[in-house]
Formats: structure tokens, sequence, C-alpha cells
């Protein structure tokens, strides 16, 4: 763990994406769909990238594992343990060291057996077995095809995937959706175990609810960008303690913080304008917001945020 | 236990369209205007009195039609199909003769149209939208829009006419007696027919494996996969063969109904005498009692076939045969 | 800045999707104004304009003579011409004929009941049961030979694919929120099927059919290949490419190669109809 002090496992600076679209005239436009984030990941750390469906979450996810399509382009800097994560490097570190927890049992090929889907290209028999016993997963479940696990056993299995590989960095992607309390609970305990083995983990979700209970810091992501990222202690206490207007409309919008809707609904990726991308739903909108070309992330009370009127 | 009982669902469904089958000819030849009587005489060859009243007999000419039927479905369950009027054999010999061609025919086409339709489909899936996908598909639309004799008849004309590698016509050697024909003979006479047939049946089998492979790639496993460090073609090979070849295997026998109608066209092409020759002669020749049993054999050859097809569909999907097994 | 680039974007979708909505229309009008060329062609040609001219035999295509001439001095041109027109009009009416039964037969299959299905799911596999060709034969040979036979013989043969399309739409729309919501409401059935049923079924028919149209052409031309059907002087396609293969030896290409491209093209004018046709009705599918 104190080894890596030095050089957060994922160190993401200024990171865009783009997609090319063209048409059958040869026409060429461009699809921005993740603007300049900046967000690192230390060992031992869970960071929640959390904002709603259509804010370009995933995305970043296969931005990060190198297996966005072909039409897009990636501009800005990541690092891997101060190694820069070129597409040499990531086809290298894909399932060895940087590893996904995909959303559900679609992401296993229907016709092959569970064993030897954990197992992967890089996994051993052994390892799988050991796997299996830390998840509490009978040996037969190996023999097992998708379509026969259940809800739990599965969330087990996918998240066998990633331990089998002995990552450093784990991307988990929406792991909890569709689960009963129970089981989501045990999974994100699940991922605070490993963090505490000194695993790095970016546990993307729209769940702030139980990321509030297992994340160190929280990454909103709104339009396709961060727009506050804080300790989770802020997101405990809300309101105030709080930089964006998002953040706390989406604190505000919690079942048990009054369960007020926010007006409105986030600009397509294609629509956005210069300025705040949240500029048209806010209350403190002003001049400034919408004529900025680009507003940086800030430093404000030991958290980071990207708005002109944060204090 | 449920594989079983699917496996004899399957087959009385199968035995029962065979059945239907031959009562639809049956009616066919009821209702026809043509007299059976009438279509011999008509017929080429005159006939004898003997002749007449075999024939009259045998389809019951004098009887009600349902005593008929039950004449000739047991004439039929005893293997006797009738005399051929223009070969003067019985029409169960004359099927004997020709079968074995059609058969070497038909299954050289099947085994290659499938391989090399099946490599097409994956290449194309997996080069998709580059030119290589381009050409694949272009080719395949072309062909299936293309009459299969007529891409015989431009096969003929390069290979046999221009270049004169190939003999014009007939399945074997003109003039040589039937035991005199060597293996090396038959083979020789079968690359042009059967060449036209592969190049014709590539299409849908590659059509489909293309658009299945497409599938996969696209599939959330394929991308979990990728982000597990497997590459395109390790996708391919760990995720894409193993769902879609047997679904490939299951359709080329399915397609088999196809096939011996491009077969009838390329005999005729290449006068290469098969079923689908006999089958032609027939027909030109009024020869009922033999068309109908090519219509019977070829019908005997789509439910093998389609048979064939629906028992292999729990060996692709274990949902259906795991389902079977446990529950 | 950004603002003109997003505009940029806007405007290119827009652009995109006229781009193809006019492309497809574009190419629906040229293939059917040649199709319709054909077909017109096909009654006005003067048979005195194929007539044997002796003088004029085995002619290579050139300037006068297009595709050429036959041994008998014809012209293969409009030969040609006249024999597409011929197939064309036998596969229209075929078509036209087969697709009312799977009309039928789809609609009877999903609103009448479970034995009516499956019996008419079992014709279907039936038909399905003889090789196309072999079934064709047959009944062209029942019904006499000529060009009566042929076109029941395509008829009969042809609407089983239609007829389960037809009727696996008309399942879903029945069973669809929608409808079983209209039912509740007290719509009667006749209004659910004027409603809400054709509008999703008529679609269907349309691109089935035209998509019938080829298949039809192409098993007319080959049965008439066989000898079956029509007579030799009626230019039907199948029979200029038979009579052909007695003038391959003579080198004579033209006789085989031109009238068969032809006939590709003719088919391949119906598939792009139909496929564009799919095209504007589901442009989702466009993508592709």
């Amino acid at each position: 763990m104190a080894n890596h002090d030095t050089a957060p496992v994922l160190d993401i600076q200024n990171l865009s994406v783009k997609f090319r679209m063209y048409d059958k005239g040869l026409r060429q436009s461009e699809l921005q769909v993740i603007s300049d984030i900046n967000l690192n990941i230390k060992a031992g750390e869970i960071v929640a990238v959390a904002g709603s469906s259509g804010s370009g979450k995933s995305l970043l996810a296969h931005a990060v594992l190198g297996i966005l399509p072909k039409n897009a382009m990636v501009s800005g800097s990541m690092k891997y343990c101060g190694t820069e994560l070129t597409p040499a490097v990531q086809a290298d570190l894909r399932g060895r060291d940087i590893a996904l927890v995909p959303q559900s049992v679609s992401y296993l090929d229907p016709l092959k057996k569970v064993g030897p889907q954990v197992q992967g290209l890089y996994g051993t028999k052994e390892q799988q077995s050991q796997v299996f016993n830390r998840f509490e997963l009978a040996e037969e479940t190996a023999e097992k095809y998708p379509f026969q696990l259940s809800g739990g056993m599965a969330r087990r299995i996918l998240v066998s995937t990633a331990v089998i590989s002995n990552a450093k960095l784990i991307i988990a992607d929406e792991p909890t959706p569709g689960l009963n309390p129970e089981i989501a609970e045990t999974t994100m305990k699940i991922f605070r175990d490993l963090a505490d083995e000194g695993k790095a983990v970016m546990l993307i979700t729209h769940d702030i609810d139980l990321a509030f209970l297992f994340a160190d810091r929280i990454a909103v992501f709104y339009a396709g960008t961060t727009v506050e990222i804080a300790p989770v202690a802020d997101f405990i206490r809300g309101g105030d303690a709080l930089r964006h207007p998002y953040s706390r409309a989406l604190w505000n919008a919690l079942p048990q913080n009054g369960f007020k809707p926010i007006a409105g609904g986030q600009p397509y990726a294609g629509n956005l304008q210069g300025g705040c991308p949240y500029a048209a739903r806010c209350s403190h909108c002003s001049t400034e917001c919408t004529t900025a070309k680009t507003i940086k992330m800030q430093t404000v009370r030991g958290g980071e945020v990207r708005c002109c009127h944060a204090t | 236990m449920h594989l079983a009982a699917y496996i004899g669902r399957t087959l009385i469904r199968g035995v029962g369209l065979l059945v239907a089958v031959v009562l639809v000819t049956f009616v066919l030849v009821q209702a026809s205007p043509i007299d059976p009587m009438e279509a011999y005489v008509t017929a080429e060859n005159p006939v004898s009195q003997e002749q007449r009243d075999a024939i009259a007999a045998y389809w019951g000419l004098n009887d009600p039609p349902l005593e008929r039927l039950e004449k000739w479905v047991s004439a039929l369950a005893h293997g006797d199909m009738g005399t051929s009027m223009y070969y003067r054999q019985p029409v169960t010999e004359v099927i004997r003769v020709h079968f074995m061609n059609s058969l070497m025919l038909m299954a050289v086409a099947w085994i290659l149209s499938g391989f090399f339709g099946f490599v097409l489909g994956v290449v194309a899936a997996a080069y998709q939208h580059t030119r290589v996908d381009k050409f694949i598909k272009v080719y395949c639309l072309l062909i299936a829009s293309a009459p299969t004799f007529w891409i015989g008849l431009l096969i003929l004309m390069v290979f046999a006419v221009w270049l004169g590698w190939f003999p014009l016509a007939l399945g074997t050697p003109i003039g040589k007696e039937a035991a005199a024909v060597t293996l090396g003979d038959r083979l020789y006479h079968l690359v042009l027919p059967a060449l036209t047939l592969s190049v014709t049946g590539i299409s849908q089998i590659a059509l489909h494996t293309r658009q299945k492979l497409i599938d996969v790639l696209n599939s959330d496993y394929a991308v979990f996969a990728a982000a597990r460090g497997e590459t395109k073609w390790q996708i391919v090979y760990h995720h894409g063969l193993r769902n879609i070849l047997l679904p490939a295997v299951t359709l080329q026998f399915g397609s088999i109904s196809e096939l011996f109608g491009g077969s009838v066209l390329a005999e005729t092409v290449f006068s290469y005498t098969g079923l689908g020759y006999v089958a032609v002669v027939a027909g030109t020749k009024l020869d009922l009692p033999l068309l109908l049993g090519i219509a019977l054999c070829s019908g005997f050859f789509v439910f093998v076939g389609n048979l064939t097809a629906n028992l292999l569909y729990p060996l692709i999907d274990p949902q259906i045969r795991e389902g079977m097994t446990h529950e | 800045m950004s603002n003109t680039i997003c505009q940029t974007i806007k405007k290119s979708t827009f652009f995109w999707q006229f781009n193809l909505r006019t492309r497809t229309l574009a190419a629906i009008a040229g293939a059917f104004v040649i199709l319709t060329a054909i077909a017109a062609a096909g009654i006005l040609i003067d048979p005195a304009s194929y007539a044997p001219q002796f003088q004029q035999k085995n002619l290579a295509p050139s300037l006068t003579h297009p595709f050429g001439t036959d041994w008998m001095g014809r012209d293969m041109f409009i030969r040609t011409v006249k024999g597409l027109s011929t197939s064309l009009w036998i596969g229209l009416l075929a078509a036209t004929v087969s697709s009312v039964i799977a009309v039928i037969m789809g609609v009877a299959a999903a609103t009448m009941g479970r034995r009516t299905d499956s019996f008419i799911l079992w014709l279907v596999d039936l038909i399905q049961g003889i090789p196309h060709l072999i079934l064709l034969m047959l009944i062209s040979f029942v019904l006499g030979k000529g060009m009566f036979g042929v076109w029941m013989g395509v008829a009969l043969t042809h609407w089983p694919i239609l007829a389960r399309v037809i009727r696996a739409e008309v399942l879903a729309v029945r069973n669809s929120q929608y409808v079983l919501a209209a039912r509740k409401l007290g719509s009667s059935r006749w209004k659910i099927a004027v409603k809400h049923i054709m509008p999703h079924v008529v679609p269907q028919y349309i691109v089935g059919l035209i998509l019938l149209f080829p298949h039809a052409i192409l098993h007319e031309a080959s049965i008439t290949f066989l000898g079956f059907g029509l007579l030799p002087r009626e230019p039907a396609v199948g029979i200029i490419l038979s009579e052909s293969m007695r003038y391959l030896t003579a080198g004579m290409w033209w006789l085989t190669v031109l009238p068969g491209a032809s006939l590709l093209m003719m088919v391949l004018l119906f598939d792009q109809i139909g496929e564009n046709l799919r095209t504007l009705m589901n442009p989702s599918s466009a993508q592709e």
C-alpha cells in the first residue's frame, strides 16, 4: 500500500473523448462525449464516479481500458502507476493490471461454462478455485452456464473475473443496479475489502446512496465532465458542505433528503454549448457561466469543483 | 429424459410431414386433368396392351379414390413406385441408378459451399466496414440474384468451351460400359457441376455467418472479453466460433431443399445424369410415375436434412440441453 | 466557437438524413422507371422487329444489334427485352396471387385460434418439405404445361415465407399493450383491425410482396429453362438461355451472357426497390 503513495494508480489529466461520425456523403462531424476530466485514484481508495445515465461514465471506463470504438479520439493523458497509458500499454495491461467488473451476466459468453470464463486468458484452474473459495462459490459453479446463475452468484462470478487477475486497478461499471439491497451491500463490501487490500477501485454508479457507505471520494459526472470531486464526508453532510449546485441538487433529490426533483434535463453531448453545461438548470447562473469558454476545476475547501461561483 | 422426448417429438413430426408429402403428391395426381393413361399413351413411346393393363392396375384407374390411395400407399410401402415409361424400368431402379451421382454432387457442393461460405462470412464480419467486407457482400448479393443455371452456363463456357479443361456433357463418358467407368472419370465430370452449386450455395451461409458474427462482436460479452485483454481474433476464436458454427451447420442442413433444386439446374446444364436430370426428363416426357418417385425421394432428402437440423438445436444451446437434463 | 461547432453538427445530421432519404427515394424511382419501361416495352414491341432475318445470322454485338443476333438472325436485344417483359408479367401476377394467399394464411393463422394456426404452420412446413423446383415441376406438370401451369406453380409455392412474416406481425401487434388497451376501452374488433393492425401489416406486406418478385421471376426463368411451361416461340429469358446452350461451342457467348446479365439486372432492381422501401419504413435498419 505504502509504496504507491508517490504515484496514484490511476491519474487522468485533461481527458477528452470525441467520436468522429462519418455519414455517407463523406461529411465528417465530431461528437464530444467526455470533456476535460481530471481524476486520480490512489491505492486503497474507492472513488465513486456518480452521475445520471448518459453522462459518459461508462465511456470513461472504456477509455481507461482502451476499448473505445475505432472512431473515438482520445486526448489528454492517462497514467497507470506513473506510466503513460498508450494503446500498446493498455493492450498489455488489460485483464492483468486493469480489470473491469461488468454490469450483468450479459457480459459473459452465454454458451461457455463459467469456470473457464473466470479464468480468462491469464488465469489458471487453481487461481479460479481460490477465488471461488474466497467468495464462497461452490466448486460446481464452475460447470454452470451463465443463465443458471442466481443474482448473487452472478455478481460474485463477475467480481471473480477481476480478482483472479490480481489487478491493481479495478473498474466496476454499475455493479449494483437491479440487485436487492442485501446483495448490493455485500457486493459493495467486496469492493471495500479489495480496496483495503491495496487495490484502487473506480466505482461507476448512479446509486449515490451506496457510494456514501463505501467510497472514499465521489466524483460527480454531468454531461461528460466532472463537476465536483470531494471526500464522501462532504456528501454525507450535504447542503453547504458541497460545492457545486448540481451536487447539491442531487443530494436534495435523494429520498432521505426531501426527494426534490431537479428541473430540466441533461444536455445531449452533441448539443453542448460553451460555458457551464449545467447553466440552463442552475439557479445561480450568470452571464459569466454562459460566456466563459471553459470553466476549470478549482480547489475549494479541500475538494475540486467546476463552477464560477463556488466558494 | 427430456432430450429423448424432444427427439421423439421431432421424429414424429418429421415422419408426419413425410406422410403428408406422399398424400399431397397423390392428391395432385388425382386432381390433375392429365389422365395417367393418356399421359402414357401420348408419350413418345408406343404402349403395349400389357403395359396399359399394368398402368391401370397400378393406379387403380377403375377403383374409387380411397381404394386407389390404399393400393398406392401399400405399393409404396413395398417399395413399388410403378414403372417409368421413358426408361421402361421400375421407378425405384431408375432412381437407384442415378441416386449415387446426385448424392456425390450434392455432398461435394454441400461441404464446399458450407466451408467457404462460413470462412467468407467470418472474414467479412471480422473486417466489417472494410473493402473486404464490401466485396464479399456484393458477391453474395450478385450470386443470390443470379439464376443458378446461368452461372452454370458461364462456368461451362469458361472452363469447357474456352479453356477446354472439362467435357461439355454427360455424367459419364459416352459409349463406355457402366462398369468401365472409373472413379476418376466420375470425379472429372463432377467438377464443374459441383463448382456451380458451391459457388451459388455460398451466399446464404456467408451472409448468415457474417451477421451472426457481427452480432457476437458487438455483444456485451465481446466488449468484456476485449476489456480482459483478448484480441479481435481471440474473441472470434473463443466466443465467435462457438456461437456461430453450429447455427451455420444447422442452416446448411436446412438448405438441402435449395441444394436439390440447384442440382436439378446444374445437372441439366452439364448433362450430368443424376436425379435432377432424370426429373427433368420425366417432366418433359410426361413420365408421371418417375416424376412422382423423384418428388418423394427429394422430399426424403429434405426430411433428413431438416431432421438433422432440428436434432442439432439442443447441441447448440445449453439452455435447451441443460433445461432438458436438469429441471 | 463551440457554438458554431454545435451548429455544424446539427446541420450535418440533418443533411445526412436528408441525403439518405433522397437517395433512397431516387433509387426506388429509378428502378421503378426502368422496370415499367421493360414491362411496357414487352407489350409495345412489334413481333416483326425480332423476326428471323436470315441475311443477318450469328452477328456479334454491335451498335445496330447491341446484343447481337442468333442463328436465325433475330435481334437478341429486342428478344431479350420481350423475354424480360414476359418474365416480369408472369412474376408480377404469380407473386401477387402468392402474396394474397400469404395474407389470408398469415392473418388466419394469427387470429383464428390455435388449431388453425398449427394447421397453417404445418401446411407451410409441408410446402417447404419438397424442394421448391421439384414442387414447381410437379404442379406445372399436373396443371398441364403452358404459361398457366408456370404461374400457378409459382403462386402456389411462394407464399409460406411471407405468410410467416405476416402472422408474426399480426400476433405481435395483437398482443401489444396499445391494442390490449384499445380492446379494454371497448374498441370494436373491426376498428382495432383497421386502426391498429392494418398500419403495421400493410408496410410489411408491400415490402414482402416486392421481395417476392425476384424469387418468382428467378423460379419462372428456371422452370422455363428446364423446358416446362412456355412454348419455344415465346421469347422468355429461360427459353433464350436454354437455346443458347446449343451454340456455346460455336463461341456465340453473347447469346448466353447478355440475356442472363439482363435478367440478373432486373432481379437486382426489384431487390433494390424492396430493400430501399424497407429502409424508408424502418430507418433504424439503415445504420448498417
